[in-house]
């Protein structure tokens, strides 16, 4: 590369990779973008074309205007979801990360309680509900419950994996320098294992929310809860289709937003150190 | 050279003994024998080189001696101020094993952090430390944004920043180029003169144990075994000059045809001398 005259004097190959890259990142958001406006489009002309009733399709005009019209019902319930999304979270990380510390402090705890982690992971939901329906009063814990079973266990099986991947040598530095096990933990292996939490916490976010939603439609049918779920199920059974398509585009909005966010905190937290943060240089 | 620093003479004889190896033996719970019937003496301000191809148990001893693992056989008799506690051993891997996310300055904090002593009052340490081995500038920087050379001059201010009586290292520059080797080694020297501490490295080249070493102790392989020791006779400071020098050549030529006697001398048929 010369610099002529103050400009950037590329050569050709050069240049091509650099017009490559460019169409890329613009391609990069205009292409879904793109496709997402044509599907809508096409949702919306099938409608037209089939003459197809409101209460078995709505065209994508009529859905969004139930959602400004609905708005107030709509995001009341939307909030109520969000409380259980969010506290479940909290207590899947507080849980998982206090379990995964507990495991390991020892091979012999871990081996004794694992399987019953993974007991409670595979066991569906909807299946040990109306368990937790039994035993459980009241309604938020029941939700709580459910959506934090559901929850914690990425967080919990990504952190013990992460605990105990720690290099050797490190190991044996904090021995020869006779760090305690408290010195360890806190200095070496919390540290290590945060790119393996960070990922488990991306998974529990999206599951937070499937657990809260899950969790509301089987109460649902039991008791009164007034989330988006119940929202859904009440609009299925009034066949006012739009309002269910409003509800449910909430909570995919709430499930994006969600993923997004935790990505950002993420990458704001590794970006200077792990591999996974880093830009690739050519 | 300079006339007011007095050159000085590898550790003699007369120098205290630091630390005497009487018949150490190890063998892993799998059976393999890694060392066997070990006897080495260390002196106060020995820098001794173990030489020796694979599987001598070079490695297996230095960490014995670092007390990351215990002998099966023998006994380890530290001298000169009784039983000597880990915070007066530095220790060198061969990787830079650094603390990722954390940096330069705080992963030379690490062995006084762990210490209990506050990140202030370990500040000019530090500051010293790094102004030592080069580093000066690179404080805030992560450990992936420095070369592998400055990476492992990290890992040598981390292991000397306690200021311990022994430094052990094993095999730091056998990942890095020539280049940076060379300057590592001068600049290594150049502590060690200064400090006046004791210096275990373990290494697979001949030059490089020649260059640093007063004393080259040759290992041989299956089962790992002291097979013979050398004292290097050459005067410190070593430089650049020295490196290029005939006596270099003929201490090198001397420490070569001893180590390849050591190989050699690996009972079986089949070995792959490396």
């Amino acid at each position: 590369m010369t610099v002529i005259d103050g400009t950037l004097k590329l050569d050709p190959e050069e240049a091509r990779r650099v017009r490559q890259e460019r169409l890329e990142r613009v391609g990069r958001w205009v292409l879904p973008l793109a496709i997402m406006i044509l599907a809508i489009w096409l949702w919306d002309r099938i409608c037209v074309w089939n003459e197809i009733p409101q209460y078995i399709l709505p065209r994508p005009g009529v859905v969004l205007q139930t959602l400004y019209n609905d708005a107030g019902l709509l995001f009341s319930s939307l909030l109520v979801t969000l409380r259980i999304t969010f506290l479940s979270l909290a207590l899947a990380v507080i849980g998982g990360v206090g379990l995964s510390v507990l495991f390991a402090q020892s091979k012999w705890v871990e081996m004794s309680f694992f399987p019953f982690a993974i007991v409670l992971q595979v066991t569906p939901i909807v299946a040990i509900f109306p368990l937790i329906n039994i035993y459980v009063n009241n309604q938020t814990t029941k939700l709580l419950l459910c959506a934090w079973i559901v929850a914690f266990f990425p967080i919990l099986s990504n952190t013990t994996l992460g605990l105990n991947s720690v290099d050797r040598n490190l190991r044996d530095l904090f021995k020869l320098n006779g760090a305690t096990r408290w010195q360890q933990l806190r200095y070496l292996r919390l540290p290590a294992a945060m790119p393996y939490f960070l990922g488990g916490l991306k998974i529990a976010g999206g599951l937070s929310l499937i657990g809260a939603v899950v969790a509301e439609f089987v109460a649902g049918a039991t008791g009164q809860s007034s989330g988006l779920a119940s929202r859904i199920i009440e609009a299925g059974y009034r066949l006012n289709a739009p309002r269910l398509f409003a509800a449910l585009f909430l909570i995919s909005l709430t499930g994006i937003l969600i993923f997004l966010v935790l990505s950002l905190i993420s990458h704001l937290i590794l970006r200077r150190w792990h591999e996974s943060a880093l830009k690739q240089e050519r | 050279m300079i006339e007011e620093k007095v050159a000085r003479a590898p550790a003699s004889d007369v120098a205290p003994t630091l630390l005497a190896l009487r018949g150490v033996g190890k063998v892993f719970s799998n059976g393999v024998t890694a060392l066997s019937d070990v006897d080495l003496t260390i002196r106060e301000g020995d820098f001794i080189s173990l030489l020796g191809p694979s599987g001598c148990g070079k490695s297996t001893a230095l960490r014995l001696i670092a007390g990351l693992s215990t002998p099966t056989s023998g006994v380890l008799d530290w001298r000169g101020g009784g039983s000597l506690d880990r915070a007066n051993i530095g220790f060198v891997f061969q990787e830079p094993t650094l603390l990722p996310w954390a940096s330069v300055f705080d992963n030379v904090w690490l062995p006084l952090r762990l210490k209990g002593i506050s990140r202030a009052k370990a500040a000019p340490a530090i500051t010293q430390m790094l102004a030592r081995v080069h580093l000066t500038g690179f404080e805030d920087a992560v450990p992936r944004e420095l070369s592998g050379g400055m990476k492992m001059r990290v890992s040598i201010a981390r292991a000397m920043v306690t200021k311990p009586r022994v430094l052990l290292m094993d095999e730091p520059f056998a990942a890095l180029d020539e280049i940076t080797r060379f300057k590592l080694n001068n600049d290594l020297l150049e502590l060690w003169q200064d400090e006046r501490f004791t210096v275990v490295f373990v290494t697979h080249s001949v030059f490089e144990s020649v260059f640093l070493s007063n004393r080259v102790v040759v290992m041989a392989a299956r089962p790992g075994r002291v097979f013979d020791e050398l004292a290097i006779e050459a005067a410190y400071p070593r430089d650049e000059a020295f490196r290029t020098s005939p006596d270099y050549a003929a201490l090198c030529r001397q420490a070569s045809d001893v180590l390849v006697n050591a190989i050699n001398s690996t009972a079986g048929p089949h070995h792959d001398g490396h």
